[in-house]
């Protein structure tokens, strides 16, 4: 058949620049960076193939604890943001009035188009020992001298609660916004109490919203690089940071694909084991906006 | 000569036959419907006289000519959609010269004709409009006229009024009749709703599983159905099970499995001891006493109200039979809880061999 | 009454007030990089030394302002040229992609779906060592065979679309999906019924109908690709662009007013893009 021919001949122009993309720009480069992980550099120009580059790793502590590190802030950071930025969602979503529903969703955009420098930059000036906020406690009295409060890990978290708030607000507004109040109503109707509505209506309603924004908070918190070095200082210990220190400081390929491998590696295995505790999937829940 | 002619149509899905060997031909300047549950295959056959599906096999035949050979966006077969595809991007002028631009018509035709099929469909000077400004029925006009405009030789309608409300619909019906006998052209209106296609067409055919079950005029479909399947799916009717237990002429002796034994007519041919089906229609039962007819009796469990088409149902047995009752206010003879015997005339009771199991 | 909103009023206040704090906490960084920009001083801190834009339009020593500035300029027009390419290369293959997964069926469509997802939630930083690692992979074997240089494989310009395009055509294609997804193909049909050719039917009815998402995806790849800076900060060459050499002169000089200034100028103009987009996604009247 004609008609036929004609739809195979449009299915292969639609499939060859998804297939050019996602095999050159996609699995092939981390197809190398997997090759390049095992390659372990003997002399000038000299390699074999094996493991040693990843027993270099477990070898050395510095290495293996930054990459907990890293794990463990972007947890916390994830939670943080889920705690901080559902209240706001579900007043935006739920509570808001239709016209000051859009104004209010587009405020929550606004800084997530601003690029990560220049809030990192913002937070500097506004945290630093001759910061605004530090002239604003002696001018008021509760501090004799000038107070520095960058470079530790309270305000790494703050910094990154900030960049990533917004990732997580945009799916649960969406999901929510889909969740007719007649559910809410009815569960108040059959006896439910604010708490049980909550937990038996709400929060399974709102789970692949929920899912869709830890995903993708936690794989920017993990994949983060700029507030973590520039509010963290010098002794942050990212390991984004080794990863770009061995690529370019250290001209170490070798190891800098390693770690590469072992961030993308672990923040996969994060996120798998989130979707399987909660039984979603990731079609379902990032691609879902 | 016809403007349209289905030769032996057929089209299978997997194993699911949807049109099976259906033939039909549409004479020129009529209104044919396609009557049939959804899931009949009406739309399907729709879509492979458009040229959306291709038969498996036979033909379709546009004023004598085979078009199977002829893309969708050649023939000469204009649609109206369900929900009518009227393009958001466009105004009520482009929609309607869409089809004229693309056949390449000069600037001042086009617009000429724009102008004259508004004129016709009763709206003249919306050319300019948002179609999210007009109504409904506005709507529904403007589909039709976007069509027309290009003189197809068969119109195509697939349920266009079920987006309607009841209101409206009613409305339409005789504005669609109106439109079809001003514009002159053939239509092929797609329905489930009896009363559309009872009002509207010169011809209706019943489909069923992909099957034309009866083609007729809507008054031979009413009162001469065809089939057990036409009988029930046009109009309201009472349908009895029972066994035959003789034949006599065109007439069948028939015991009911709720009792009694009746004398009812041959629908189609019927043979003693066979399982058998009767169907007789809500206003030819009477509660006064009719000589020779056959009897039923039972007790009144309900009135119905509902206007002209109210009515009474009478429990007997394990069944409710519905009887029309025109008037239904402080005359009305009976009321709940009496026993009453309801007559009917043999010719009004017409049986059918009972479907096959299942 | 709401059934969502708290019922006492003490509730209903303090839901209120944890919203202002909220919105403060969101802009209050932004504010911060934003007004130091008008300060007439040689330092982005306190005291307030009175209002100028010097650090815009400054042309003399010490205070060179942003439109004065040679590198910041030079890297502004890197990362103008560099988005303006990488969004419409994503449109285009995103909007291919939409096709294909909206309207074709084929085998493995949903594990490619997922796999069309994926560079979504890979780090950027890893997006763009592989990015390099592929690239000079190539470089190497090629310069290692043939004694051929392929500069342009080294860092620079291409890297930096190419290592921005691995992850935004997945961006684009979402954008666009979506409201490919909500289009009725009756609409095409009718096109074609009423006598129009396919690729008329594309041209006069699909692709209208996909414009707003067509020019909303564009907005947000550029936007996206204008801020980028894990990805980019691999793969840059020599031409870098505004975020990368706005970190080095923060690195290297520390903070100086005339970056308050590329935060303003950034901040403006995403903002009025970002509505652009907003207001395109919009359903106009008319459309049902």
């Amino acid at each position: 058949m004609k008609s036929s021919d004609a739809s195979r001949l449009t299915l292969i122009l639609l499939f060859t620049p998804f297939a050019l993309w996602i095999i050159l720009l996609v699995i092939l480069p981390q197809i190398g960076v997997g090759w390049l992980s095992l390659r372990e550099k003997l002399g000038p120009r000299e390699y074999a193939f094996g493991f040693g580059n990843y027993l270099d790793f477990f070898r050395e502590p510095i290495y293996w604890n930054t990459l907990l590190r890293t794990a463990w802030i972007s947890v916390l950071v994830t939670i943080l943001a889920l705690f901080i930025g559902f209240p706001v969602a579900w007043y935006i979503a739920k509570i808001a009035r239709q016209r000051s529903r859009a104004a209010l969703f587009l405020m929550c955009l606004i800084p997530l188009w601003v690029s990560d420098l220049v809030r990192a930059f913002g937070w500097i000036l506004l945290l630093r020992e001759t910061g605004i906020i530090s002239g604003a406690l002696q001018w008021a009295g509760l501090s004799s001298g000038p107070v520095e409060l960058l470079y530790n890990d309270i305000t790494v978290v703050i910094g990154m609660v900030y960049t990533v708030v917004l990732f997580m607000i945009v799916p649960l507004v969406s999901t929510l916004d889909g969740m007719d109040n007649a559910l809410l109503e009815a569960g108040y109707n059959l006896g439910g109490s604010r708490l049980t509505v909550f937990r038996r209506i709400v929060i399974p309603y709102a789970m692949p919203g929920i899912v869709a924004g830890c995903i993708i908070t936690f794989m920017l918190a993990a994949g983060s690089y700029l507030t973590p070095i520039l509010l963290g200082g010098k002794n942050s210990m990212w390991f984004t940071e080794q990863i770009y220190e061995q690529f370019v400081t250290r001209y170490n390929w070798e190891s800098g694909a390693t770690f590469g491998v072992l961030l993308l590696v672990f923040t996969s295995g994060v996120v798998w084991l989130g979707l399987r505790l909660t039984g979603q999937n990731l079609a379902s829940t990032v691609a879902k906006e | 000569m016809h403007d349209l002619e289905c030769v032996n149509l057929t089209r299978v899905f997997g194993r699911h036959r949807a049109v099976n060997d259906v033939s039909f031909t549409v004479p020129r300047g009529s209104f044919f419907s396609i009557l049939g549950p959804s899931g009949c295959g009406k739309t399907t056959l729709m879509r492979m006289i458009a040229g959306f599906e291709t038969p498996d096999s036979g033909d379709i035949r546009i004023k004598g000519k085979s078009v199977l050979d002829v893309p969708p966006n050649r023939r000469s077969v204009k649609m109206v959609f369900q929900h009518l595809a009227l393009f958001p991007m466009m105004n009520v002028g482009e929609n309607i010269a869409y089809g004229l631009k693309c056949r390449g018509e000069s600037r001042s035709e086009i617009a000429r004709k724009v102008e004259d099929v508004l004129a016709r469909i009763g709206l003249p000077g919306v050319a300019e409009k948002q179609v999210a400004q007009l109504s409904g029925g506005q709507k529904q006009r403007i589909a039709i006229a976007r069509c027309m405009v290009l003189e197809p030789d068969v119109l195509l309608l697939d349920e266009p009024l079920g987006a309607l409300d009841l209101k409206l619909r009613e409305q339409m019906k005789i504005e669609l009749k109106l439109l079809q006998h001003q514009f002159n052209t053939t239509f092929l209106y797609i329905t489930h709703d009896q009363s559309e296609a009872l009002v509207m067409s010169d011809t209706v055919a019943v489909m069923n599983a992909g099957r034309f079950e009866q083609i007729g005029t809507p008054k031979e479909l009413y009162n001469q159905p065809g089939s057990g399947f036409v009988a029930g799916f046009v109009g309201d009717t009472n349908r009895w099970a029972g066994r035959v237990t003789g034949v006599n002429g065109d007439e069948a002796r028939i015991a009911l499995d709720q009792g009694p034994e009746i004398i009812a007519r041959q629908g189609a041919t019927l043979a003693a001891g066979c399982r058998a089906e009767v169907f007789i229609r809500p206003e030819t039962l009477s509660l006064a006493p009719i000589e020779g007819a056959n009897q039923v009796s039972g007790t009144v469990d309900s009135l119905l109200f509902n206007g002209a088409n109210s009515r009474i149902l009478l429990r007997s047995g394990e069944r409710l039979i519905e009887i029309a009752q025109g008037v239904m206010d402080a005359t009305t003879p009976v009321a709940r809880g009496d026993s009453v015997t309801a007559s009917f005339r043999p010719t009004h009771a017409l049986a059918f061999p009972a479907p096959e199991a299942g | 009454m709401n059934v969502a909103a708290p019922r006492s009023g003490l509730m209903r206040g303090l839901y209120i007030g944890y919203m202002l704090a909220f919105f403060f906490y969101l802009a209050a960084p932004l504010v911060a990089a934003a007004i130091f920009a008008f300060n007439d001083s040689q330092f982005p801190a306190l005291p307030w030394k009175g209002f100028t834009l010097d650090w815009f339009f400054g042309r003399e020593e010490p205070v060179i302002g942003l439109f004065h500035d040679r590198r910041l300029m030079a890297g502004l027009i890197n990362s103008l040229w560099i988005g303006l390419i990488v969004s419409a290369l994503a449109v285009v293959i995103g909007a291919c992609n939409a096709f294909l997964f909206e309207r074709k069926s084929f085998r493995f469509k949903s594990a490619l779906y997922v796999l069309m997802i994926v560079p979504l939630v890979i780090p950027g930083v890893i997006l763009g060592i592989s990015i390099l690692v592929f690239s000079s992979m190539i470089a190497n074997g090629v310069s290692d065979a043939f004694w051929w240089e392929w500069d342009f494989l080294r860092p620079g310009v291409l890297l930096v679309i190419l290592g921005q395009l691995s992850f935004l055509v997945t961006i684009t294609t979402l954008v666009i999906s979506a409201r490919l997804r909500k289009f009725d193909i009756a609409l095409e049909e009718a096109a074609l019924n009423l006598g129009a050719s396919r690729v008329r039917v594309l041209a006069t009815v699909t692709l209208p109908y996909l414009t707003p998402a067509l020019f909303s995806g564009f907005v947000v790849a550029f936007l996206v690709s204008f801020e980028n800076f894990n990805t980019t900060l691999m793969l840059v060459g020599s031409d870098a662009p505004l975020t990368i050499t706005m970190y080095d002169r923060m690195v290297k000089v520390g903070s100086t007013p005339v970056l308050n200034a590329v935060s303003v100028f950034l901040m403006v103009g995403s903002g009025l893009l970002a509505l652009a987009s907003v207001f395109a996604q919009r359903p106009r009247r008319g459309e049902g």
